[in-house]
């Protein structure tokens, strides 16, 4: 996508030129009473890849996503999907592309009220002229797909919003695009549904493997399905990155203000927080070996490894007393059913497992490899400093 | 001082008098067609027996409002009641009329209506004649009906169509209208061609409030009937108007009731061909 601009209203051309000009977006609105929606608008986005779109209301990201699938005519500017402009494509091949290329998803659902759910979910394929049985039966794999197998009978009427939302999914899946384009999809939705939506969105995306245009204003939704986010004001992006780039590194002012409110418990990782995980045990060291280690670092509790690193479990301070007091061996002390985290797991999961345990938690890699411990006092430690940054450079 | 008259009634003369000298063969083959049209309708409904018409649109009321017996067995009573007062025959050729001149004003009204929703110039084109036709008296549209096709139910028929169209085209490009922007999004971005777009999105999602219309062009079609009655559309209307001009009331009220009756049931019947849906 290269150099799109929008401008909405009676006199395009003019508004355009007193843009070139260097006139402010008020002025030419005054002037022409056109509304420059979108100004200059270049990006690009990699197959596979999720794409947010993030900004407050009026940014102009829906129109944005809408010159995609040009439900917007651009003004000016060439959008290309695989080498072609969408922007230049007559009706039939703008057609073509809107039914084998792209899908979209839409903030109220727009379900069609007089049609079953299967329908719904056929109807791009209904549109594409293929046959009912076979178009009911794709339809019905997706429904399944999307965790609504058995509810084709349904109408829309019926359904609670988040089960809506996932008919607009299928419906959009059910043609097998290339790109999905979602517009706030799940805005409308309460914060547990959308959690779980974005969850199998997540899923879905690792199945598929989509390209997805996402618009949202909602930084943590951004921060957790973007691969990258634009960031846009004014119809103009200002910073575009992966989430990580934008927290830590906003380009200006306003990326600033728009991620120093943002929830660090989500945005950092267990990776972000762990130490070391100094010391630990060898499991083939006696009780007594992890009492001293523990005596002597003040700890509670102690992770048990293999020589190859590999979690084993954990003993606490009290069962090590009782072992070295009545002769018992590691293996019988040695408690395997502790919580573990992956490296990239949200703060907000690892503090719900940490609340009420003395203990810390073990980070530990796919292949069970310890990496870290997180304590209490080490999440503390980073929100207060990461919390510090924001604020110190708001 | 008085201004001088301008001769419009003069000119809607040499009007009236230029159509028919030059239209006269268009206007008589319209005529003979309704002619035919409308003894073939009303030969069908007499045709059929009483007994069993009543029966069969009984049935038909009891199937789309989705079972309901008591709304059935009222049905079944008012004609019966139609039959019982000797007004059967006449009744029919009401009902002929009335479905006649729908049909024509559903006819011309909903894809009118729908080239209205799509064109906004046709739209405001159309809108001072939907204006005028529904302002006017209807009285008025007797005139220039019984002088293009003199008297009889032919230009009863015309002045119904005319009368009873306006409200069906209204609604037909307000549903049309008002189909929620989403939903004609989602048309366009699953590459809808424009024909697929009415079809399967714009007509069905707007078939509520086109029905609406439907069911306001056959309650005023069969009201116009009635006052087409003065001009010989025969009928109850007809009846009616003899019953005034008698003041004969037991004979006026008879037939008034008799078109109360064929009135609800057809009300009945059009506002439960489509099911309401749950609004999203």
């Amino acid at each position: 996508m290269k150099g799109l601009t929008k401008v909405f209203g009676q006199d395009p051309g003019k508004a355009l030129e007193l843009h070139r000009s260097g006139r402010s977006k008020q002025e030419i609105y005054k002037e022409t009473g056109s509304t420059l929606a979108l100004d200059n608008v270049s990006f690009e986005v990699m197959p596979g890849e999720t794409f947010v779109l993030m900004g407050l209301s009026g940014s102009g990201k829906s129109t944005l996503l809408r010159c995609i699938n040009r439900l917007i005519d651009p003004t000016e500017g060439e959008i290309r999907i695989d080498g072609e402009d969408v922007v230049r494509m007559n009706r039939e091949e703008l057609q073509a592309t809107r039914r084998r290329k792209l899908g979209m998803i839409f903030q109220s659902f727009a379900l069609l009220p007089h049609r079953t759910v299967l329908d719904n979910v056929a109807f791009g394929l209904e549109i594409q002229g293929i046959p009912a049985d076979e178009r009911h039966k794709k339809a019905e794999e997706v429904l399944q797909m999307v965790g609504l197998g058995g509810y084709g009978a349904s109408m829309p009427g019926e359904l609670s919003g988040g089960m809506k939302q996932r008919v607009g999914l299928a419906r959009a899946l059910t043609s097998d695009p290339d790109i999905l384009l979602m517009d706030e999809a799940f805005s409308a939705l309460d914060p547990l549904i959308r959690r779980d939506m974005q969850d199998e969105l997540l899923e879905i995306q690792q199945r598929l493997g989509k390209t997805i245009v996402f618009v949202t204003h909602d930084l943590d939704e951004a921060l957790k399905l973007g691969d990258r986010i634009a960031l846009m004001k004014d119809g103009a992006i200002v910073q575009i990155g992966t989430p990580e780039e934008i927290l830590t590194n906003p380009e200006n002012a306003y990326v600033e203000k728009f991620v120093a409110d943002v929830d660090l418990t989500r945005v950092l990782s267990a990776s972000d927080v762990m130490r070391h995980p100094e010391p630990v045990a060898q499991c083939t060291a006696g009780p007594r070996v992890a009492l001293h280690l523990m005596e002597e670092h003040d700890i509670p509790g102690i992770f048990v490894v293999t020589r190859q690193r590999l979690l084993r479990g954990r003993v606490t301070l009290d069962d090590a007393v009782e072992a070295v007091k009545k002769g018992k061996a590691m293996a019988e002390i040695l408690i395997t059913d502790i919580p573990v985290v992956a490296p990239d797991a949200s703060l907000s999961d690892i503090i719900s497992l940490i609340v009420g345990s003395p203990y810390p938690v073990a980070v530990a890699d796919d292949t069970g490899r310890l990496k870290g411990v997180i304590s209490r006092g080490a999440i503390l430690a980073a929100l207060a400093r990461k919390g510090e940054d924001i604020n110190a450079t708001a | 001082m008085q201004l001088p008259k301008l001769p419009v009634g003069e000119a809607a003369e040499w009007l009236v008098d230029w159509i028919e000298l030059y239209f006269g063969w268009l206007l008589d083959g319209i005529s003979e067609g309704l002619r035919y049209l409308i003894g073939g309708f009303q030969d069908l409904l007499i045709f059929i027996p009483a007994p069993v018409l009543i029966l069969l649109v009984s049935v038909l009321v009891w199937f789309v409002t989705r079972r309901d017996i008591r709304l059935a067995g009222l049905t079944a009573l008012g004609l019966l009641l139609i039959w019982d007062l000797q007004l059967w025959d006449l009744a029919m050729l009401t009902l002929a009329l009335v479905l006649v001149s729908t049909v024509l004003a559903l006819a011309i009204s909903i894809p009118l209506g729908i080239a209205a929703a799509r064109s906004d110039p046709l739209n405001a084109a159309l809108r001072p004649f939907l204006d005028f036709m529904q302002t006017m008296p209807s009285f008025v549209y007797l005139i220039p009906a019984v002088i293009f096709f003199g008297l009889g139910s032919v230009p009863g028929i015309i002045a119904t169509v005319v009368f009873a169209m306006p409200p069906a085209l209204r609604l037909t490009n307000l549903g049309i209208r008002q189909v929620p922007r989403e939903l004609i999004e989602v048309a366009d971005a699953f590459g809808t061609t424009p024909r697929q777009k009415l079809f399967k999105v714009q007509l069905p999602v707007a078939l509520p409030t086109i029905m609406a219309g439907v069911n306001q062009c056959i309650m005023l079609a069969l009201s116009m009937t009635v006052i087409a009655s003065m001009i010989g559309a025969g009928g109850l209307g007809y009846q009616v108007l003899v019953g005034i001009q008698r003041v004969d009331i037991g004979m006026g009220f008879e037939a008034g009731l008799a078109i109360v009756i064929l009135a609800i049931i057809l009300d009945r019947i059009t506002q439960n061909l489509v099911p309401q849906r749950e609004s999203q």
